[in-house]
């Protein structure tokens, strides 16, 4: 069948044609991004896809090679009706792919383990360590519909839609979502990581040249979806200075009541920049209690941790003025109910939040942010000096001490 | 700022009647507008012609009411068929917006349409197109591989059908009366919750899923059980056909993990219906755990879906090289491993959901695994083929294709299984270009494999191999200009189920899918026409022998289409491949001692509790509730009825038989001669 050629011939025909323009100049971002982090994640694609090449390539020759060689009008070819089993052949084609998987599943662990979005940067560049010096910027990112927006603690300022970062210095995002899952990804910088209501996910990068990127939600979030875009702006030291300066001479305050407007959905938003944001709004954010007198999770948890409140609780439970069936337009909101804010000590809401993010990261063991060393036998006992105490305390047992 | 995108749906207050069902529901838009008027002119006209001809008795006696497994498996392949003309439909529309909304302009589809048809392309695609295609397969060729006479529980079986049938119906009632969900294919919450989907779009999905999802399970059961208990004496297990191990290790599946699907879609009816937070966003909910529920059901379907059609292509391998299965044994233990390890991947769907790096390496690394038993798989195929003699017929020729377009959508696939490399790549256009990679080259191309190998057992003659060949060339290459642009896009950060876009440099790619889009629509085309002009063409196309691709398995021995009792006899089996051996040894169709057969009567219980269950399913979605409790009532009412039907059975008598038998030989005679 003269078919079977040309239909091997094919895929290779498409890809050639695919891959043409693309040497041309076609923007593979993921590939080649601007960040350190994103570049050894592309990296990852193409090493796995290379040791994948090593059986995938013999294979589809190998395919291409029997439907043309066996065919039925070749009288020529070896025919053995009856020949079923081989246990050479049997065992090659279980071992080699288990080899394969074995390279790819230590490429993985170790890739996994040092590219944890959790994991702060042990490197701003290759070769260029992080030091005790390099204090990461933090900047909190919030998901709304649809925008994004982003404050900077460290500054005291907040923008919408625009995300403005020194190059070179290390980033740590702390993300959440207002009300529906979105996912934060600048393909440019780093890989995605899931913004969640009421859940705070966390993501170190950096970015190490200048230049005007693209951000958007990489999950779907309602009818607002396509233009959930914002700028990222990885800009020199100096540049980020005088940005946060333009956005504090703004002068307009980010305040709770500013923020519940800003909330309510909306598309295609233009940049906006806040001169000062009220304190806490982020972990009020995440805790849901962004609105008026409704008690924040955290209170509620530890307050549940306790053995919660009782009968008495159900005094807390109040109806919502506002929320977000009101923000929407729609949905009856007369049903819906939500618990009373307690006096709460505004000073313990900071505290609380245990920071594991400002150690610097020792590289000889490949545990998870967060985790201790792995203890028993296997593994030799070493002093360590980046077990945080908060996390002992916590109630994470050790098995060796 | 603009807030005109949402659409305001609970305007009015739902009246004791009508439930939340009013004018308003019936569609405004231009382009469902017409599409109803067209569907509605095309149904009447059907209608009509059914009438005019006098078919409603026949399509009732012998179709609609059937416990004959062949004519429901025939029934669950004109479902999917159907079913899949409508989410091609969707596809195209997605197509032809992406390609258009560039450069500012919105395209042609506001968001509020657009979120649907996404959504509606992929629920339509898994659960009532590959879906019944699978199950369609396997119960039209399991029992007659295995020597039974039929399934297990044959009206079961009839109920299971019209009930995956009634969910179909109630998703395209969507259509036009009210709207589909826009939440993406799997619902995510707090999206899918109340809150943020106020209108009946997610109940559509939910009673939908819900009703197929009863369908699918007891199908499940009944083909498990008919696997192993109705084998033909002699036949053990590791003498099974592949086909019919894939089935058995397919429905295992369904089994134990459609009820997860069910469990984790009614606590999503309750937070919407009844007011619990299992996955609001306030007072506990986590829609994290929605999250992983939805996908320890959602990664062993895509095995379901995939498995069947192993074992089809390890037949139809086998069976055109003219040569004995490579690795039967090893060919088994892959899928046993796949089935297990199907349970322990599902993690690796949200690696970005932040869990900590040793669980994201653990379910990528269980991932990579799965590739090899599965590529074991691809090395005994490979080997049946070798020093074969592969006859290039088109069940071969898709066989080949698949072999060739598969192995690409699982090298994406075991990249996506590394974390980091997912979180740039999660949910982008290469993602989607994996698994229509997989599921077009492994599950689509499959079943256009199996309908044109058993094709002829089931219509007495074969397909047009013209047209056959049209359709293989405009499908192959269409879909590679197809997804080939997708995993480009993919790298350049492009994400999934965007309306919109701003950067005209990726226009150029989504006008290449679009052409290839269209290509795969000619191939569509080509494989109707390839349908019709068989049927047209039959007396020529015409096969007496019943095995017209001197086939190995046992649903070969019998005449095409079967006997109502498939066997005469209860074959008895010595080898691997049945009927090769009993050609091999030339055993002889025995001419007499025929006994009565006992055979189950036909019912329209399953149709009438199908129907009433499309009727509550409907109530429910618009909030009816007198409807609901009454189509409640009326079927647990049917079901007892029906309890009290003692007209179950009947024999075929042995002269009946006997002439069946006998008309039989003689045409095998004629054809020998």
């Amino acid at each position: 069948m003269s078919g079977i050629l040309t239909r091997t011939r094919l895929p290779l025909g498409i890809a050639a044609t695919c891959l043409l323009p693309l040497l041309g100049g076609c923007n593979m971002v993921v590939l080649d991004p601007a960040g350190d982090v994103a570049q050894q994640q592309g990296d990852l694609v193409v090493i796995s896809t290379l040791l994948m090449l090593i059986i995938i390539v013999p294979v589809m020759a190998l395919t291409g090679y029997f439907a043309w060689k066996y065919r039925a009008a070749n009288e020529a070819a070896t025919y053995k009706p009856d020949w079923d089993h081989s246990t050479q052949l049997e065992l090659a084609i279980w071992a080699i792919p288990l080899l394969i998987i074995i390279c790819l599943g230590a490429v993985t662990w170790v890739g996994t383990h040092l590219l944890d979005p959790y994991r702060p940067l042990a490197r701003t560049a290759p070769g260029q360590a992080v030091t005790e010096k390099d204090k990461p910027l933090e900047v909190q990112a919030v998901a709304l519909n649809w925008k994004w927006l982003f404050i900077y603690p460290e500054q005291g300022i907040a923008t919408v839609n625009e995300l403005a970062v020194p190059e070179g210095r290390p980033l740590r995002f702390r993300i959440s979502s207002s009300s529906v899952m979105n996912s934060f990804y600048v393909p440019a910088m780093a890989g995605q990581i899931y913004a969640m209501p009421g859940m705070e996910t966390k993501l170190h990068a950096v970015f190490n040249e200048t230049g005007n990127y693209e951000g958007f939600s990489a999950n779907y979030s309602g009818a607002g979806f396509s233009n959930m875009r914002f700028a990222a702006r990885s800009m020199t030291a100096k540049g980020f200075d005088l940005w946060v300066a333009k956005a504090r001479a703004e002068g307009q305050t980010l305040d709770r009541a500013t923020y519940l407007k800003l909330e309510r959905p909306s598309e295609k938003e233009p940049v906006r920049r806040y001169a000062s944001v009220e304190r806490d709004l982020f972990d009020r954010i995440v805790n849901m209690c962004a609105e008026p007198g409704k008690m924040c999770m955290h209170d509620m948890m530890a307050i549940d941790a306790r053995g919660g409140m009782g009968l008495a609780g159900l005094h807390n439970v109040r109806q919502l003025a506002y929320d977000k069936h009101a923000a929407r337009g729609t949905g009856d909101t007369a049903s819906d109910r939500y618990i009373a804010e307690n006096c709460t000590n505004p000073e313990l809401l900071s505290a609380s939040l245990a920071r594991i993010e400002d150690r610097v990261i020792d590289l000889s063991t490949l545990t998870g942010a967060g985790l201790n060393r792995p203890g028993g036998p296997l593994f030799r006992k070493r002093q360590t000096s980046t077990k945080s105490p908060e996390l002992t305390q916590a109630g994470t047992t050790d098995p060796v001490s | 700022m603009s807030t005109d995108a949402i659409p305001s749906t609970s305007a009015a207050e739902p009246t004791f009647l009508l439930g939340k069902l009013s004018w308003n529901s019936l569609p405004h838009d231009p382009i469902v507008l017409s599409t109803m008027v067209v569907v509605i002119i095309g149904g009447v006209g059907l209608l009509a012609l059914v009438t005019r001809y006098k078919l409603w008795g026949y399509l009732w006696k012998e179709w609609f009411t059937t416990v004959d497994h062949k004519k429901i498996g025939i029934m669950y392949m004109i479902l999917g068929l159907v079913m899949f003309l409508r989410g091609f439909a969707d596809a195209i529309m997605m197509r032809l917006q992406q390609v258009m909304a560039f450069g500012g302009s919105e395209g042609y589809l506001n968001a509020h349409h657009y979120d649907q048809i996404f959504t509606a392309h992929g629920v339509i695609m898994i659960f009532f197109v590959a879906m019944p295609f699978i199950t369609g397969l396997m119960n039209y060729v399991v029992p007659l591989q295995i020597g039974a006479r039929d399934v297990s529980f044959p009206f079961l079986n009839n109920f299971s059908f019209w009930m995956t049938t009634s969910g179909a119906v109630l998703t395209m009632a969507s259509l036009f009366v009210g709207e589909f969900a826009a939440t993406g294919w799997l619902a995510y919450p707090p999206l899918s919750g109340i809150a943020y989907s106020p209108s009946v779009g997610v109940d559509y999905y939910i009673w939908a899923l819900q009703i197929a999802g009863v369908g699918t399970t007891l199908s499940g059961i009944n083909l498990i059980v008919t696997i192993l208990k109705m084998r033909a004496p002699g036949m053990g297990l590791m003498k099974m056909p592949v086909f019919t191990w894939t089935s058995l290790c397919a429905n295992i599946l369904i089994v134990a993990s459609f009820p997860v699907l069910t469990a984790v879609l009614a606590l999503l009816t309750l937070d919407r219906y009844v007011g619990t937070n299992f996955f609001t966003n306030d007072f506990g909910g986590s829609s994290m755990m929605y999250v992983n529920l939805i996908w320890i059901w959602g990664h062993p379907e895509v095995y379901i879906l995939i498995l069947p059609l192993f074992g089809v292509f390890s037949e139809v391998t086998s069976t055109f090289s003219g040569k004995k299965l490579f690795g039967y044994t090893s060919m088994v233990y892959a899928t046993v491993v796949i089935t297990i390890l199907s349970y322990v991947v599902w993690l690796h769907h949200f690696f970005t959901m932040g869990s900590g790096a040793s669980v994201n390496s653990f379910f990528g690394i269980t991932t990579m695994v799965i590739s090899i038993p599965t590529g074991a798989k691809l090395f005994n195929w490979l080997f049946t083929m070798y020093r074969g003699r592969i006859r290039y017929e088109l069940p071969m020729m898709w066989t080949v294709a698949f072999m060739l377009t598969f192995t690409i959508g699982g090298m994406t696939g075991v990249l996506l299984a590394v974390p980091p490399a997912d979180f740039v790549l999660h949910n982008s256009l290469f993602l989607i270009a994996h698994f229509h990679n997989v599921i077009i080259g492994g599950v689509l191309f499959g079943i256009f494999a199996a309908i044109n190998y058993w094709w002829p057992k089931a219509f007495g003659f074969k397909l047009d191999k013209f047209w056959g060949k049209v359709s293989f060339w405009c499908w192959v290459p269409g879909f590679w200009v197809a997804f080939a642009p997708l995993y480009v896009l993919g790298l350049m950060g492009v994400t999934r189920r965007m309306r919109v876009f701003d950067d005209p440099s990726l226009q150029i790619w989504f006008a290449i899918a679009a052409v290839g889009a269209f290509m795969i629509a000619a191939g569509i085309a080509a494989m109707l026409i390839q349908f019709a002009v068989s049927i047209w063409k039959r007396e020529a196309l015409a096969e007496t022998t019943g095995d017209p691709w001197n086939g190995r398995t046992l649903e070969w021995a019998t005449s095409s289409p079967p006997a109502d009792y498939n066997f005469a006899f209860t074959p008895r089996i010595h080898a691997l491949d049945a009927w090769y051996d009993m050609k091999a040894a030339g055993v002889e169709h025995p001419a007499e001692g025929y006994k009565d057969i006992h055979m189950p009567s036909n019912t329209g219980a399953g149709v009438i509790l199908a129907g009433i269950s499309t009727v509550a399913g409907f109530a429910l979605v618009w909030h009816i509730w007198w409807l609901a409790g009454l189509s409640m009532v009326g079927l647990i009412g049917a079901a007892i009825a029906h309890t009290f039907n003692y007209k179950r059975d009947f024999h075929i008598p042995a002269s009946q038989v006997a002439a069946t038998e006998a008309a039989r030989l003689r045409q095998l005679q004629a054809a020998g001669a």
